[in-house]
Formats: C-alpha cells, sequence, structure tokens
C-alpha cells in the first residue's frame, strides 16, 4: 500500500488563509483536543488574536464508552469565556465519522448556548456517518477505513501527519 | 491468585479494597477524579457516561451519608439509581446474601455499591455476579473502604502535591477502622514515607506495625511534625467492649485540641471522614478552624465516586 | 468369606513390617501375613500389584451428623466416605443434635452404623449433660453402651470448678477426656490474630487462647490425675507446652488435624470461606512446629477433623460462614504427602494414621486393642490396600462425602493427592472397592 504524502505544514498554511473569511473579531476559536488544540493554540498566536483559545474534548459524551472504556484527555477541556451568546469555531486535525464532533457539540452545550458553531479541519477524509459538514478544510483525501491519520507536533512546534493501520 | 478486581489486562472491574491495586491504577482514579470535580462546577453537572445503566445501592449496614454521595455521584453520570433498604426487606426475612444479589441481578442491575457488616461480602458478591456486572465496596466489616481512601488522598494531593516528602498521622480507633485500613494501604502505594498510627494500645495494638505503620501510644509524639492529621470516629461500642474508660478521657488523652494541632507542622491539614463527634476525638474549634479539610473532602467525595464508576463501567471482565 | 490379597507391599507400621507379600483373610481376620497357607481356596482374590497393603486407617475425629443435623442418609454416606478413604475405625465427636449425652442415643448410633458394615465407629460421648458445661453425664452407662471417652467438642467449659470435678470423676474410672484447648472468650474469633487477620478485618484468636487452656488443662491433670487426649493442637506454642507437659510425665496424648498441618492462614486469601476453620489456621512457623511434633511423637495422631458442611453455610462472607472442612476421604493422601515432605519413610507416615491413633485409644478398645490399627495374624482384617505412586485430584463432585467444601480442592489449590484406595476391608468384608 503507498502511503499518502500529506504536508501537514504546508496544509495549515492553508487553513490559516481560509480561516480569515470564517472569523469575526469576537469568535471564539476553539481547538478539539489534541490535533486540533495544537492548531488553535498555533492559529491563536499566528493570527494574533487577543485573548486565549479554547480547547475542548469528546471524552466524556462519546458513543463508544460501552467498548472502549474511559479515553484519554478526560478533564481537558478549558473554555475561558462566556459560552452564552457567543460566535464559536471548532478546529479540528482529522475529519471522519463525524462522531467526535458530535460528541464535542454535547459537551460544548453542556456549558452554555452559543450563537453559532462552525467547523474547520485540516483534513476532510469522508466516511461521514452522521450529517455533519466543515465550513472549511484544507484538504479533501480518500483513505481505506482501516488506516488511521493523526496530526504530530515536533518539538520545534512544526507539524506532521503520522498514519497507522488499525490492524 | 489474580486480584478479583483486576481483568486479565490489569484493568480496573471491580473496587474492593486498596490493596493489591498497582499505583498507577490509584493514580488513574485520582486524575480521573479531578475532571469530574470540574463537571460538578459546569452548569450542566450532568456527563452521559453511565446513561441507561442501572446502579443499585445495597446498603446492609445503615449510613445516609455514604449512599448519599454514592447515588449524587451515580446521577452525574446518568445512571438509574435503586436505593434498597435492606434491613428491613428479605434479607432480614432470611435470604441469603448471594440469593439477594441473583434476584436483583435478574432485574439486570448493571452495578452494585454495597456496604456490609462483615469483613470480605463484597468479595462473595463479585464472584458470583455476571462479567458485566460491576461491584463498588462501600465498607465492609473492619476490612476496606476504598473510595473514601481515595478521595482522602485526592484531599491530600490537592493541598500537599508531593506524597514522597510527608508524615501523616492516623488517631483513633484504628484495630476497627476500614477507612484507616484503605488509608494506610493508599498512602503505602503512593509511597509516603511515614504514617503513624495513633491511640492506645487497645485501639492500636502492636501488631498494627505488620501493615508498614508506626505505632504511636502518645499523641503528642504522634502528630508533632504532621502534615496530614487524620482523626477518626469513635464509637460507642468501645466503651461497652471494654476498650476504653469513657468519650471524656479519649478527648483527654487523644483528642485533636489547638494545643495538640500546634504540634504539628505550621501547615499541616485536618482530615475526617465523618460524621465528626465533636468534643470526644476533635475539639469544635479544630473542626471549623483553618487547618480543617473536612468539608472539601466531601466535595472530593462525590468526584471521586464519579471517578471509580465511569473506570469500572468502561472496562470489560 | 475367604479373600486373598496378593502380590502387595506389606506395610505395618506397628511392627515395622515393609515387605512384599500375600494377605489372606477368613472369617473376617488375618489368617496369614506373607505366604498363602497351604490349601487355602479364596473366595476372592483381590490383585495388590504395584500396591500397599496396609492396616485400615483410623481417624480420631470424624463428625458423621448423626443424630440430628439437617440432611438424610448422612450415616451412610459419611460412613460410605470413610470406607473410600480407606479408613476403617473412626471416633466421632459427641455434638450431634440432640448430643451423645444419653445411653439410648449412643445405642442406636452403633447399631445403625454396625448395620451399615462399613468403618467401626467409636462415639465420644458428651462430658456434660447437653455440652453446657454444668451437670455431669452418666460416664459409666455411656461407657457401658459403647462410648471410648468423653468430651465437650468444640464448646468450652467456662467454669473451672465443673472441669475438674468432670476430670476427677472420668478418673475414677481411668476414662479418658477429650479437650479442644480453646479459651472462651479469647477463642471468639474467625482467623487466627496476626498480620493477615489484621489486614483482612477479621476478628483474631490469639495464640494464648491456646496455651491459656492448656496451662489450665495441665495443672488439673496435676490435680485430678485423669487422662486427658488434647484436640487440634495448632500453634507452636501450644506444642511446646505439650512437650513439657509430657516430659513431666502428665498422661496427655494429641492430635492434630490435617488442615492445621498443611495450611496457613496465608491460604485465606480472599476471604475463601473453604478456610474458614476451627481451630483457625495459624501462620508458617506454627505449620512448622506442628509437622516437627507429629514426627517426632510429641502430637501422636493425625486426624481428618471431617466435618460436612452444607452447601449454602460456606456462601457467606467469611466470618458468618460455618467452619469445617470434608476430610475422610483425604487423610491418606495428605499423610502420605506430610511423610514424604517430612523424609519419613511409609511405615512412618502411615503410623500417624494406624498405629499410633489406637494407642492413644489404649484400653478403651476392649479386644480390638491387640490387633486394631496394625496388620497381625490371628487379628482383625480391617485393611487398606492402595496405590502409592498414583496421583488424583480432589474433585468435590466426586467426592462420596456429602460435605464437599475443602481447602484441597484442585480448582483452588492446584494440589494432587498421592495414595489412591484400591479396596477397604473391615473385619474382611470389602467395604469399598475402587472402580
Amino acid at each position: 500500500m503507498s502511503t499518502l504524502a500529506l504536508d501537514a505544514e504546508a496544509l495549515y498554511a492553508e487553513l490559516r488563509a481560509g480561516l480569515r473569511g470564517l472569523l469575526a473579531p469576537d469568535t471564539a476559536l476553539v481547538g478539539i483536543w489534541s490535533g486540533g488544540a495544537w492548531l488553535a493554540e498555533r492559529l491563536q498566536r499566528d493570527l494574533q488574536r487577543p485573548g486565549a483559545h479554547g480547547v475542548i474534548t469528546s471524552t466524556l459524551h462519546r458513543d463508544d464508552f460501552g467498548e472502549r472504556g474511559l479515553a484519554g484527555g478526560a478533564g481537558a477541556t478549558q473554555l475561558p469565556f462566556e459560552v452564552d451568546g457567543r460566535d464559536i469555531l471548532l478546529v479540528d486535525d482529522v475529519l471522519y465519522t463525524g462522531r467526535t464532533v458530535r460528541a464535542v457539540l454535547n459537551e460544548l452545550f453542556d456549558y452554555g448556548r452559543p450563537a453559532r458553531v462552525t467547523l474547520a479541519v485540516l483534513v476532510d477524509r469522508g466516511g461521514r456517518e452522521l450529517p455533519i459538514e466543515p465550513a472549511f478544510a484544507a484538504a479533501r483525501v480518500a483513505l481505506p477505513p482501516g488506516q488511521r491519520l493523526s496530526l504530530a507536533r515536533g518539538d520545534d512546534g512544526r507539524f506532521t501527519f503520522s498514519t497507522r493501520s488499525a490492524a | 491468585m489474580r486480584n478479583p478486581q483486576l481483568n486479565r489486562h490489569g484493568e480496573l472491574i471491580h473496587l474492593l479494597s486498596i490493596e493489591g491495586l498497582p499505583r498507577d491504577v490509584v493514580t488513574h482514579i485520582l486524575d480521573t477524579a479531578g475532571t469530574f470535580l470540574s463537571v460538578s462546577e459546569r452548569e450542566v453537572k450532568k456527563v452521559p457516561l453511565l446513561r441507561g445503566k442501572s446502579v443499585f445501592n445495597l446498603f446492609f449496614e445503615n449510613s445516609t451519608r455514604t449512599r448519599t454521595t454514592f447515588e449524587i455521584a451515580a446521577k452525574r453520570l446518568s445512571a438509574d439509581v435503586i436505593n434498597l433498604d435492606i434491613a428491613r426487606s428479605s434479607t432480614a426475612k432470611g435470604e441469603s446474601l448471594l440469593d439477594t444479589i441473583a434476584n436483583l441481578s435478574a432485574m439486570h442491575a448493571d452495578m452494585f455499591v454495597v456496604r456490609h457488616a462483615e469483613s470480605g461480602a463484597p468479595y462473595l458478591i463479585a464472584r458470583h455476579v455476571a462479567p458485566h456486572v460491576h461491584v463498588v465496596n462501600a465498607g465492609d466489616g473492619r476490612h476496606a473502604h476504598p473510595t473514601q481512601g481515595l478521595l482522602d488522598m485526592y484531599t491530600i494531593r490537592h493541598y500537599k502535591r508531593d506524597f514522597t516528602n510527608l508524615t501523616v498521622a492516623i488517631v483513633g480507633d484504628i484495630v476497627h477502622s476500614r477507612v484507616a485500613r484503605s488509608d494506610i494501604h493508599a498512602l503505602a502505594t503512593l509511597g509516603v514515607p511515614e504514617i503513624r498510627a495513633v491511640g492506645p494500645r487497645t485501639l492500636v495494638p502492636g501488631d498494627l506495625r505488620e501493615m508498614g505503620v508506626r505505632v504511636c501510644h502518645d499523641m503528642a509524639e504522634g502528630v508533632r511534625g504532621a502534615d496530614v492529621v487524620i482523626m477518626l470516629r469513635l464509637q460507642n461500642e468501645r466503651m461497652s467492649g471494654a476498650m476504653l474508660p469513657s468519650a471524656g478521657e479519649f478527648f483527654k488523652t487523644y483528642g485533636l485540641t489547638p494545643d495538640k494541632l500546634a504540634l504539628a507542622k505550621p501547615d499541616a491539614i485536618v482530615m475526617h471522614p465523618g460524621p465528626i463527634n465533636r468534643g470526644v476525638e476533635i475539639d469544635s474549634s479544630v473542626a471549623d478552624g483553618s487547618h480543617s479539610v473536612i468539608l472539601p473532602q466531601v466535595t472530593f467525595g462525590i468526584a471521586v465516586r464519579m471517578a471509580v464508576m465511569s473506570i469500572i463501567a468502561g472496562n470489560e471482565a | 468369606m475367604k479373600i486373598l490379597i496378593a502380590n502387595g507391599r506389606i506395610v505395618d507400621p506397628a511392627s515395622g513390617r515393609d515387605e512384599p507379600g500375600d494377605l489372606a483373610v477368613a472369617d473376617g481376620r488375618i489368617v496369614s501375613l506373607g505366604r498363602v497357607p497351604a490349601g487355602f481356596e479364596p473366595d476372592r482374590r483381590l490383585d495388590a500389584r504395584g500396591c500397599v497393603v496396609a492396616p485400615g486407617l483410623v481417624d480420631l475425629a470424624a463428625r458423621l451428623r448423626e443424630p440430628g443435623h439437617e440432611h438424610e442418609g448422612m450415616l451412610e454416606s459419611e460412613l460410605g466416605a470413610a470406607a473410600a478413604g480407606g479408613v476403617t475405625s473412626l471416633v466421632c465427636p459427641p455434638d450431634t443434635d440432640p448430643p451423645l449425652d444419653e445411653p439410648g442415643l449412643v445405642e442406636m448410633l452403633k447399631f445403625r452404623a454396625r448395620k451399615l458394615s462399613r468403618a467401626r465407629l467409636f462415639p465420644l460421648g458428651a462430658l456434660t449433660r447437653g455440652l453446657a458445661g454444668e451437670v455431669l453425664t452418666e460416664m459409666a452407662e455411656l461407657t457401658e453402651a459403647g462410648c471410648i471417652g468423653f468430651s465437650q467438642a468444640d464448646a468450652a467449659v467456662r467454669d473451672t470448678l465443673v472441669l475438674q470435678r468432670a476430670l476427677q470423676y472420668a478418673a475414677t474410672w481411668g476414662y479418658t477426656v477429650w479437650l479442644r484447648p480453646q479459651d472462651a472468650w479469647l477463642g471468639n474469633g474467625v482467623a487466627a490474630s496476626g498480620a493477615v487477620a489484621t489486614r483482612l478485618g477479621l476478628s483474631g484468636v490469639p495464640v494464648a487462647a491456646e496455651t491459656i487452656a492448656l496451662h489450665t488443662v495441665f495443672e488439673l491433670v496435676r490435680a485430678t490425675g485423669a487422662r486427658v487426649h488434647l484436640c487440634r493442637l495448632s500453634s507452636a506454642a501450644g506444642v511446646a507446652l505439650l512437650r513439657a507437659a509430657k516430659a513431666e510425665g502428665l498422661p496427655v496424648t494429641a492430635d492434630v488435624s490435617i488442615n492445621s498441618l498443611h495450611l496457613t492462614d496465608v491460604d485465606i486469601g480472599y476471604f475463601d470461606s473453604a478456610m474458614r476453620l476451627a481451630p483457625p489456621l495459624r501462620q508458617q512457623r506454627d505449620r512448622d512446629a506442628l509437622r516437627a511434633g507429629l514426627a517426632d511423637g510429641t502430637i501422636d495422631a493425625l486426624v481428618s477433623d471431617h466435618t460436612p458442611v452444607a452447601a449454602d453455610a460456606k456462601q457467606l462472607p467469611f466470618a458468618e460462614a460455618e467452619p469445617g472442612a470434608t476430610g475422610l476421604e483425604l487423610l491418606l493422601g495428605l499423610a502420605l504427602t506430610w511423610g514424604e515432605a517430612a523424609g519419613l519413610p511409609l511405615h512412618a507416615a502411615l503410623a500417624a494414621v494406624t498405629s499410633r491413633p489406637v494407642s492413644v485409644l489404649g484400653p478403651a478398645l476392649g479386644s480390638l486393642a491387640s490387633s486394631a490399627g496394625r496388620l497381625v495374624e490371628g487379628g482383625v482384617a480391617d485393611v487398606c490396600v492402595f496405590d502409592p505412586a498414583a496421583r488424583w485430584a480432589v474433585r468435590p463432585e466426586a467426592l462420596v462425602s456429602q460435605g464437599k467444601h475443602t481447602p484441597f480442592a484442585f480448582e483452588t489449590s492446584g494440589v494432587e493427592l498421592p495414595g489412591l484406595v484400591r479396596a477397604t476391608l473391615v473385619a474382611g468384608v470389602p467395604a469399598y472397592e475402587a472402580r
């Protein structure tokens, strides 16, 4: 099987450019733990946005708790702003079935009632099982179902993609 | 002999005792409790982890306090909670413990939270439930009260951070205390270098040393330089069982008063599993004073129980 | 019936004989040991090739649960268990329901046992009425009915004046009094005091419960001259006191159970109620002292302490579970296991369950005293034929006894026992034959 060469840094640049249109001055940028959180942190800095970005995890609302138990990342949610009436942009590295985003939405609504929620991702790999669509995706790729794709961050802060076959 | 609390991957499927749990299992529970503490501070205090699951509170020994905290914890995980008042029910009519469990299992119980007057009862139950059913020990005889031990550790970690340089004194009726045993096992597992058991010889016999504690019969010596002082409740039966002459003499010799507390470290914390007997084991001013973390213990207790229930419910036998 | 047990290895601990040979039986007696008498025409021939031909085992403590106690047919199943275990004579304690404090009850029990033609039954009579520790029983009448001694089973006599009087009275006729050395108040715990009981939060029985009772008994023996048999020693300190008492010349004997000989409190594990036993299992050093005591003769006999417990009486938290374990079918295997571990020759291991228990019973056996527990020409043909090399796993469902609870069950202990019984003869009649 040939591995698809995805240049994460190049795609990040695309994402940064593409978000200009989606981010109003008072939009809260929230990264989905863990890959999305790294993206949000760097975006907040590179776009010189005031305040702090938020981090959100799907752990407490996942639908696979019965099979997989409590996943990692529990307790990672940090939303340093009032959710009620807020315009929120969720950022994640890879969008696949859409279940993580569904769980993240449930987690978000535990904190209040946002005015609007939009989604931006680095890679949309298709295979959706729920009616969830990103407002922006830096790349659209098709991957075999058994293959896992996730963002990695080096010690120097540079992004790369790692793929793994779920054997 | 495999520890019945762990499945073959070393994951927690029942919580029966802190004994025999690897350190990383204990720290995982404490870390997860931290998450649930933040849930309790949100507007929506519920998460759906145990939605659709039935948690049966089986209290063969009465305790409204402990039962209530388990109930709150289960409900915050969206579980259905059923409280069984065993004393007034079929077991009192002679139905055996295992028959009671079998009947309840037939009603699709997913988790049993059990408190029983006899040491070992939860182990018997855990041996006989179906693979998908989980057991939490809410206190068995004198043997263990693991959720209390864990919330005590959470409390200590919250205020003191590092376990490996602490001196912890446990004072009172240790020989009859399941809380003391669970605390001692937890402290030892987390690497606390000095654990002291303080009390008269009838309540703190020498053979407690076998559990790895330093036995002190002098209160001043016991609390001197301590970072944490855990006071245990003194029960009335001790007087009638010829172990102590009176509550008054106990207070004079082992009660935590301001002058005794002054011997501990200046930033020492005072803990108590509750309910407190004012003027018996602890002076009111100390119980309500600035060193006391007795009320935070209760808050931490709900988070710890949520952590325990969500961890075991997610692991398969 | 004439029986020839051929080609076996005849082992008789009493005489030290250990050699290949044939054993001929007729009219309930051993006709010859070693060579077959000329013209002997056996009705049955048992091939004992590869087997040991030993005296039938003598078990000084086996509860049969009759009279009384819930389950029917206990006498039949338990005496059947004895035969399956190679036990040809057994002593039962008086804690039946009602207790054996009336001659009529004893006679009835002996009659029923005789009719079943399995093991010989030697009942102990109650020392006090109802085992209540207050009023003496009619010891002479009970002896006439068949009792070979008097006992309180596990019920302590709290009143030392009553105990002294009971010993004095028994000493009048030389009756032996069988006592459990356990203090009434200190003995109330459910596990032996120590690290395990402390850790598990179980109420403890300190060693002092045994030593205080032993001191009391020895003082009363000195004062009254009564013969006492001490039942179920459990501690190193107890063995030391016993050794000193014997050195002093006191008329005392003692036994130890298969459980205390092989297990310790650590075996309780996660509150396994199969380990709920009386006396409670003590520590390693106590076990070592009990083994040494049995080997050097300080402890006279090894007993099964057979105590059948109903299934649901063990399905309870440890402290509430009924103490006791099945033992008749394990006595031989556990005696051999002990002998192997102690490096003893076979006849020494077998002595602990044959000739030495008989010497404890002494004159109480009457005419049987000269041949019970031994193989002697002209003596009673109580014989156990077993395969010493075979190893078998203890599977509760396969046991003959109705008592299925045992700490030695293969599933939990992984232990296999040596010594598979092939045939048991009582009074020259096969009481058991393996399939």
